[in-house]
């Protein structure tokens, strides 16, 4: 079995959510609000509510999507949102330029629609992420599926998905070691291949362990 | 101050079944770097009351991971609470009189609890606005860290009492809000803590079906029959008399009963007028059962929330709501009004139903009876939702993370 020479260093992570002074009423307010928004707020928004609500498999896919379906009770714009897959972006800008691109049209489209007053309004956040390293790492691929069974869920999250934005969002840290450590270039891609819309935390992690087994198997 | 004598220490261990070993264990790597950390929380109140309650599990867990915890009560007397109650009022919007006299009760109060106890541990967190004036305690260099917790909703406060209260605000690293609604501009980050629900406590906790049956053949309420209820105070923010509404014209369609439980009605005038135009309302349909239940009443709630085929919360204005929370741990279908912090809990579709007006909230407890297996579906979302985001250990993992983040920020380091 291959033998990193750099271990995988697992750690425990944890999010600090911060409220931005910033906040939407309106499709044209959002709009406005996504120019101005910081990086850290449209990952919040985008790839970490996948993380805050895993346990929902259908229909939720990012937190702009969600509030045009309850708050603006607007379910044409609210499918295009939900449509965005974040592993299809590799910076953070070009992202936004697509949901601003979303806004805009539809503004364009149904200019009073965009005027009405939201139920509620759409609260910018962010987060600051605290990590930890736990007290074990791996150099195989039997000690990652070790650690895969003993990580909480909110520290699969920061391996697996908020590792994009450190990893300029082209993978996530377990293919990133896959490939650089150990060579194994297919099981990174499969991995990185596991639909993180349609699996909660729970179920990514096991088909992760399955990738990881089958390749141990050979 | 008063030292308020929590429970000594509290195992997480206990918690591992619930919230997950791997949480479990994590909660005590995120802890171990501050080990030994004292950790100062000053309140109003030892008891009653939705912060003390917090305080009450928190503190004990926080033990449990190795931090030096302490519980502060302020020493203050009647007249100082009768200015911070009207604090409290106007802080949500109600008109009140300034008086430079409540002000100045307000700042000698928080002089002598300055003076009686010095806090001067490494993490200082201030709950409510009470003790707002204890930072100017806060030593220039001391390396402390000072947190204001406010618990209330801060949307729309009378500008007189913010204006008051704001310089001591800003003289904290930063503020915690229940929901991002709560939070006004300041010039120190905000933090969004949801509040959190303990799954062990007797409101919480699984209960034997006899007891249940027992609370319900108590009440006379018939367990074959759909039953609807709604638990809160007799306050016309939580509009009993628009559930009595929606229930009527949810009766037309489906043979159900109304349950409408709570208290705060013995010791205010306001509540027992609205019991009164409640049981008014409710006269003649022995399917509808008011009930007032005393003070403390966790485990005959817990088993009418067990027992309840859709829980409802129908207010008109909200704080958090943790009712809401309360009933989707224990995979209840909740139809709830869109106010508050109840949509942060209620994910429309996904985790309950909200609703804006009395045909709507109707509307959507009939879908879910019409659905029963989509009403399961919301239920176990929902109680999904809450082992994520509301549980007290949530609540102790948000705390860890705000004190690592802190400390890092004084060693000019990033987590």
């Amino acid at each position: 079995m291959n033998s990193a020479a750099q271990p995988f260093q697992f750690v425990t992570a944890s999010y600090l959510v911060c409220v931005e002074n910033q906040k939407a009423c309106t499709v044209a307010e959002l709009l406005d609000a996504l120019e101005q928004a910081s990086d850290e707020a449209i990952f919040f928004h985008t790839f970490q509510s996948l993380g805050r609500y895993h346990f929902i498999t259908e229909g939720f896919s990012n937190d702009f999507a969600q509030w045009a379906l309850a708050s603006l009770n607007q379910p044409v714009l609210a499918e295009r949102l939900a449509a965005i897959d974040i592993r299809d972006y590799v910076s953070i800008a070009e992202l936004r330029a697509d949901i601003r691109r979303m806004l805009s049209e539809y503004v364009e489209a149904h200019a009073g629609q965009a005027r009405l007053s939201a139920f509620e309004p759409f609260y910018f956040c962010r987060t600051v992420e605290v990590t930890v390293p736990l007290p074990w790492e791996a150099r195989t691929l039997s000690g990652i599926r070790a650690g895969l069974e003993r990580l909480s869920h909110a520290s699969f999250y920061h391996h697996f998905i908020a590792s994009r934005l450190r990893l300029h969002l082209r993978t996530n840290d377990f293919s990133h070691w896959f490939r650089t450590e150990l060579g194994l270039e297919r099981l990174a891609d499969r991995a990185d291949q596991i639909d993180i819309y349609t699996n909660t935390l729970d179920t990514a992690r096991q088909e992760l362990i399955e990738l990881v087994d089958r390749e141990t198997a050979g | 101050m008063i030292d308020v004598a929590a429970p000594p220490s509290s195992s997480l261990d206990q918690y591992a079944p619930i919230a997950g070993a791997a949480e479990v264990e994590e909660l005590r790597a995120l802890a171990g770097p501050l080990e030994g950390a004292t950790v100062e929380m000053v309140n109003s109140t030892a008891v009653g009351g939705g912060v003390a309650e917090l305080l009450t599990r928190l503190l004990p867990l926080m033990r449990g991971v190795g931090l030096e915890a302490h519980w502060h009560v302020m020493e203050a007397d009647a007249e100082f609470f009768e200015v911070t109650k009207a604090f409290h009022n106007a802080l949500h919007g109600a008109a009140w009189p300034a008086s430079e006299r409540d002000f100045e009760i307000f700042r000698e109060y928080n002089r002598r609890n300055r003076e009686r106890l010095p806090l001067e541990g490494r993490f200082v967190v201030i709950h409510d606005p009470q003790p707002l004036g204890l930072v100017e305690a806060r030593h220039s260099g001391s390396g402390a860290h000072w947190t204001w917790r406010c618990h209330i909703d801060l949307s729309r406060p009378h500008p007189a009492v913010w204006s008051f209260l704001e310089p001591w605000v800003v003289r904290f690293d930063g503020a915690i809000f229940s929901s991002p609604e709560f939070a006004r501009q300041l010039p120190v980050p905000q933090y969004l803590f949801y509040p959190s629900i303990d799954p062990l406590a007797d409101k919480n906790r699984e209960l034997e079906p006899e007891f249940m049956a027992g609370v319900l053949e108590t009440y006379g309420i018939d367990a074959s029959r759909p039953i609807l209820t709604q638990i809160s105070r007799f306050d016309r923010l939580k509009d009993p008399l628009g559930v009595v509404r929606a229930y009527r014209l949810v009766k037309r369609y489906f043979d159900c009963q109304l349950v409408l439980a709570g208290g705060g009605a013995s010791d205010d005038p306001e509540g027992a007028l609205v019991l009164g135009e409640v049981r008014e309302a409710a006269a003649g349909d022995p399917d509808i059962h008011v009930l007032e239940l005393p003070a403390s009443s966790p485990l005959e709630v817990n088993a009418l929330q067990r027992a309840s085929t859709i829980v409802i919360q129908k207010s008109l204005r909200e704080g958090f709501g943790l009712t809401v929370a309360e009933a989707l741990w224990k995979k209840k279908p909740v139809v709830a009004s869109a106010v508050g912090g109840i949509p942060i809990q209620v994910i429309h579709k996904h985790t309950g139903l909200l609703a804006h007006s009395v045909e709507g909230t109707a509307y959507q407890i009939r879908f879910l009876l019409s659905h029963p297996e989509i009403a399961r579906q919301l239920g176990e979302r929902g109680h999904d939702h809450v082992r994520e985001n509301f549980l007290v250990t949530g609540n102790l993992k948000r705390y860890l993370t705000l004190f690592l983040h802190q400390a890092a920020a004084n060693r000019g380091q990033t987590y």
